[in-house]
């Protein structure tokens, strides 16, 4: 019992680390059909700008965020932008981007992993709840509501969700949805920044960083349902426990194994994860 | 042949179709019409299984077709088209056609190089009037054609039931008149039914006629009994009329 | 002109067109039996290596190229029939393999016991993958969960195998891997005259698997494989299950990828985890995007040529390989999205 409950707090910022990853993930993959595998290196670009910012943590949130987000930007401009209907070019494509900026990291940085000492107001914690993973799940609790509050409250938000239910009709109402997609994917990619800093108060960062995390932030988007909020954050947070409880019940090698098997359980109850928009297009 | 009991269809809270009865019995040639809106396409999606209703039955032969799949339903004898002819722009109208008329071949046999043309595909090909193009990719072929073929794969497979969806849509005056004519000869030998917007094509071609609106069924009959209903020239006459002066939605 | 007339001339182009298209399998052909004269025993075993991944290529042109599933995981089978070859040769050798010994395992883990069989060995490195990837399509493709997906979920899958890999050190090796093999039979593996042997197993192989999915690619079966691939949903309509049709040819490029994974042991002589992850799978992919995924041939061309590539940078750059596979392959994504065969179609046609 006692190790069920030690094991929560792992388990759940886990599921926030890859809340904040799959946040992103879910609405350009939602709304574009792009599945953007250089989502990874903007983690790893969003965790050197904390080495680069040693002693401004917070201020390290806000800059990765604008730093992953005009990668992202650029990304989109330049590239993804010309692959529209062509999702599993895109996945090759930004593939080939990722190698790019991973070795292009080693270049900078150095190959060898380096740590980024965390503010001290963040060392200890309440019995068994250290600060840091309380400050993960903070942090992914606020960027959804962030997120949330954006879609509904705002005029770019409604545009976007416009834009993600349907694409055509939104264009021809009037709605540029070539400067939504732009803004979905600063932000999107911006939010993978903000992971990346959160990343570095539980491990070292390293080149490939971003590749630890991709495929299981791309299982909470499967799982979840495209452009779910609600299915992101459940699915997120259902993989972090089952991570930390598989790896810690059974062998840690086992781990993705029974992860990977109960998503492809899940998938046969809802093949098209928690939620979707029911729809009667023959795609 | 086929019938319909009491068919109801919610599209997360919109009532695609409000219980609809349909009874089209064996060498019959219906014509589904309405407006815009009536779930003409929705009720040929329920029978072919592409859309599940939310309470009803679809018998077919005695078989129950809720809940089975597609190419289940396909197997029983049920074929379709759709309003924008899906064809495969990747193979030949040739192959495209064998494609359909293989469908009952156990897999492995399929593995084995096609030699020669089946009588089926022959009779389709001959039918349709595609005989010139067999070798052509369907690519290239224009609408019209394009319906003609996806009516040709249907007929290839010798179905039992035919439903055809809205097939002279954006057609030319010319395309229709063939399209007219290769549906009655269809009509001859087979059970069909035909979805349509189009009041002139419904005069010349259409015997048995029942009226869709607002996801029931309005009225059924012949189509000079369904002309003069007053209910039915009111939805569509009414709409009309309103679209006219620009006030419709 | 009479009727006759324009018989035989269509015959007489048929010939023609016939023996214009025979000149590129001689021409490979001829190259593939002189490879041994030309280069020295290093360049021969390279080249075996690369026509190993060209098996797998092949079977990834089939699933992506032709039916659209775009497989991320194949290194997951490279590595089952690589890994059943390994316990094989290891068990060759009589007492525990080394690697046990370092790691502390006293006894031959009941797993092992049956690859002592060179049949059990190669029947598992083959209906192995294939068995699997019937599975996981059968849960999968009925669900009509694929594109994307189906990319996402088989790139989880070869996640998944490295670590569960990685972990087992007393049963696979560990990260090392499996490596240090002797004998193949009576054979000596570090004999240039095993290797030569190897080569032409590697090379017939390879030609076999050729022809075979060619003929399928041209029967009935491979019509439906396109049509499944460019509209699902509407052969639906025409009476076909696409998951089965799907599930198949999966299972066809899954066992391909497992032959591979077993030729490629005794040639190169080690397997290991860093052979078959998420990278290796994704490479050989995009091995078959730059030599052109519609083609077959395309799908073997591009992993020679990328296998060439990347072994002649690595010795000269290094770290400048990553960048160069990168660019390359964002270039061809974005100038020829059919890959090298594209562009040879398109200068023959222009």
């Amino acid at each position: 019992m006692e190790a069920f409950v030690n094991q929560l707090p792992i388990g759940l910022s886990i599921g926030a680390v890859l809340l904040l990853i799959a946040l992103g993930l879910t609405f350009t993959f939602g709304q574009m059909g792009v599945i953007n595998m250089a989502h990874g290196e903007f983690i790893m670009a969003g965790a050197y700008t904390a080495f680069l910012l040693p002693g401004l943590f917070v201020p390290s949130l806000v800059v990765a965020f604008f730093v992953a987000g005009a990668m992202g930007l650029v990304l989109e401009r330049l590239a993804i932008r010309h692959f529209y209907g062509r999702p599993l070019d895109t996945l090759l494509l930004t593939w080939g981007v990722s190698l790019v900026l991973q070795q292009l990291a080693r270049d900078l940085f150095g190959a060898p992993n380096v740590q980024v000492k965390a503010p001290d107001w963040l060392a200890g914690g309440i019995g068994i709840l250290p600060y840091n993973r309380l400050f993960i799940m903070g942090l992914a609790i606020a960027s959804v509501v962030g997120v949330w509050l954006y879609l509904v409250r705002t005029k770019h938000g409604r545009r976007m969700r416009a834009v993600m239910q349907n694409r055509r009709l939104a264009a021809t109402s009037g709605i540029d949805t070539g400067r939504v997609d732009m803004l979905t994917f600063f932000i999107g990619s911006g939010l993978a920044g903000i992971a990346g800093v959160a990343l570095t108060l539980v491990g070292p960062v390293g080149p490939s960083l971003g590749t630890y995390y991709i495929v299981d932030a791309f299982l909470v988007v499967v799982a979840g349902g495209l452009g779910q909020l609600r299915g992101a954050v459940l699915a997120a947070a259902g993989l972090g426990l089952l991570n930390s409880y598989a790896e810690f019940w059974s062998d840690a090698s086992l781990a993705k194994v029974i992860v990977f098997a109960a998503v492809i359980a899940f998938l046969q109850f809802r093949p098209q994860g928690l939620f979707t928009v029911r729809s009667r297009a023959l795609s | 042949m086929l019938e319909l009991r009491d068919i109801q269809v919610d599209f997360d809270g919109f009532k695609a179709l409000g219980g609809v009865d349909l009874t089209v019995a064996e060498g019959e040639l219906r014509f589904l019409i309405g407006p815009n809106g009536a779930g003409k396409t929705t009720l040929i999606d329920v029978i072919t299984g592409l859309t599940r209703p939310t309470s009803g039955t679809v018998g077919f032969d005695g078989h129950d077709l809720v809940g089975r799949k597609e190419h289940h339903i396909v197997r029983l004898g049920v074929g379709r088209t759709f309003q924008t002819a899906v064809v495969f722009e990747e193979l030949t109208v040739l192959e495209n056609l064998d494609l359909a008329a293989s469908f009952r071949k156990p897999l492995w046999s399929l593995m084995r190089q096609r030699k020669g043309v089946t009588e089926a595909v022959e009779e389709a090909l001959s039918r349709t009037g595609l005989e010139e193009l067999a070798e052509r990719s369907a690519g290239v072929l224009s609408h019209g054609q394009r319906q003609w073929l996806e009516i040709g794969m249907l007929l290839a497979q010798r179905p039992r039931l035919l439903l055809l969806d809205e097939p002279v849509a954006g057609m030319s005056r010319e395309e229709r008149e063939r399209t007219g004519e290769l549906l009655t000869g269809i009509a001859r030998d087979h059970t069909v039914i035909v979805v349509e917007h189009d009041m002139e094509f419904l005069r010349r071609y259409a015997s048995q006629v029942t009226v869709l609106h607002e996801g029931k069924v309005l009225t059924e009959g012949s189509v000079d009994q369904v002309r003069a209903d007053p209910r039915v020239q009111e939805v569509y006459l009414g709409r009309r009329a309103s679209d006219a002066v620009g006030t419709g939605s | 002109m009479n009727k006759t007339d324009v018989m035989n001339k269509a015959d007489v182009m048929k010939k023609a067109d016939v023996m214009k298209k025979a000149i590129y399998p001689i021409l490979v052909g001829l190259l593939v039996v002189a490879a041994p004269f030309l280069m020295d025993a290093f360049r021969l075993n390279l080249l075996a290596k690369y026509l190993c991944f060209a098996i797998v290529a092949l079977g990834i042109g089939l699933a992506w190229g032709q039916g659209g599933m775009l497989t991320l995981g194949q290194g997951v089978f490279f590595g089952l029939g690589g890994y059943s070859m390994a316990m094989y040769l290891k068990l060759q050798e009589g007492g525990l393999p080394d690697f046990m010994v370092w790691s502390g395992v006293e006894k031959l883990p009941a797993l092992w016991t049956p690859f002592a069989n060179p049949v059990f060995a190669l029947a598992t490195a083959i209906l192995g993958p294939m068995l699997l990837a019937t599975l996981l399509g059968l849960l999968v493709f009925r669900q009509r969960v694929r594109g994307a997906y189906f990319a996402i979920l088989t790139q989880a899958l070869a996640a998944a195998l490295v670590i569960l890999l990685v972990g087992q050190q007393g049963l696979t090796g560990g990260t090392n891997g499996m490596t240090n093999f002797y004998d193949l039979f009576a054979w000596d593996l570090a004999e240039d005259s095993t290797q030569r042997g190897l080569y032409f197993v590697v090379a017939v192989v390879l030609a076999l698997l050729y022809l075979g999915a060619r003929q399928l690619v041209r029967s009935r079966y491979g019509r439906l494989l396109v049509a499944v691939r460019d509209g699902e949903d509407r052969v639906r309509f025409l009476g076909y299950d696409p998951a089965t049709v799907k599930t198949v040819t999966f299972a066809i490029s899954a066992g391909m990828a497992g032959l591979a994974g077993a030729l490629f042991v005794p040639v190169v002589g080690i397997i290991s985890p860093a052979l078959l992850g998420v990278v290796p799978s994704l490479e050989l992919v995009v091995a078959v995007a730059v030599g052109g995924r519609y083609a077959l041939a395309g799908a073997v061309l591009g992993a020679v040529v990328m296998g060439y590539a990347k072994t002649a940078f690595s010795e000269q750059f290094a770290d400048g390989w990553l960048y160069l596979q990168g660019a390359l392959f964002i270039l061809v994504m974005t100038l020829a999205p059919k890959g090298i065969m594209g562009v040879i179609k398109r200068a023959r046609t222009a």
